[in-house]
């Protein structure tokens, strides 16, 4: 899983069917401190999440399974909302 | 999933027969402002897009999950077509 942060969300009238209700959200990755590493990607999600949050998120396969048993095409899922995080030793 | 474009077409006659009918388009990934952001990638089209318009792109094995490709030897499928995204984080 990765840390990222929610920074926007995606329309999408058209779509595969089994999408139909699933909140899809553009997640940055971060790096360690905090700063944006990497491409946005869009993500599922199944925390609850909103604009602004940290967040951490699975990719592959997996990210479908909070959606059991439905199995949507996606290949990233917000599961979880970051509280805090910290590291030691990582670059600042 | 990945925001893209489509930039184009592919037409192939001999492949795998689980790829028979089925649409296959070049795209290249956008960042969310809709800037081109990378190379490019082949994607089966499960939602009949176009060329032109951004759209969603799954990859990996959660490709075979798209409408229609169970079982089908892909790792890259367009699953929608995206009306607008709205970056306000």
């Amino acid at each position: 899983m990765q840390v990222g942060r929610v920074i926007g969300d995606v329309v999408a009238t058209r779509k595969d069917e089994a999408l139909t209700g699933v909140t899809l959200l553009v997640v940055q990755p971060l790096d360690p401190g905090r700063q944006p590493v990497g491409r946005a990607i869009v993500a599922a999600d199944a925390a609850g999440a909103g604009v602004g949050e940290e967040v951490f998120f699975v990719r592959g396969r997996e990210a479908s399974f909070p959606f059991y048993p439905a199995e949507p095409p996606i290949d990233a899922a917000i599961v979880g909302i970051v509280d805090d995080w910290s590291t030691e030793g990582a670059r600042p | 999933m990945l925001l893209a474009k489509i930039v184009g077409t592919v037409v192939a006659t001999r492949k795998d027969p689980r790829l028979e009918s089925q649409k296959l388009l070049v795209v290249r990934p956008v960042d969310p402002s809709g800037k081109i952001d990378g190379g490019f990638l082949v994607a089966v089209d499960t939602v009949d897009a176009g060329v032109g318009e951004t759209v969603l792109v799954v990859s990996g094995s959660s490709a075979r999950m798209a409408s229609g490709m169970k079982d089908c030897p892909v790792d890259a499928a367009i699953v929608g077509i995206v009306d607008h995204v709205e970056v306000t984080g």
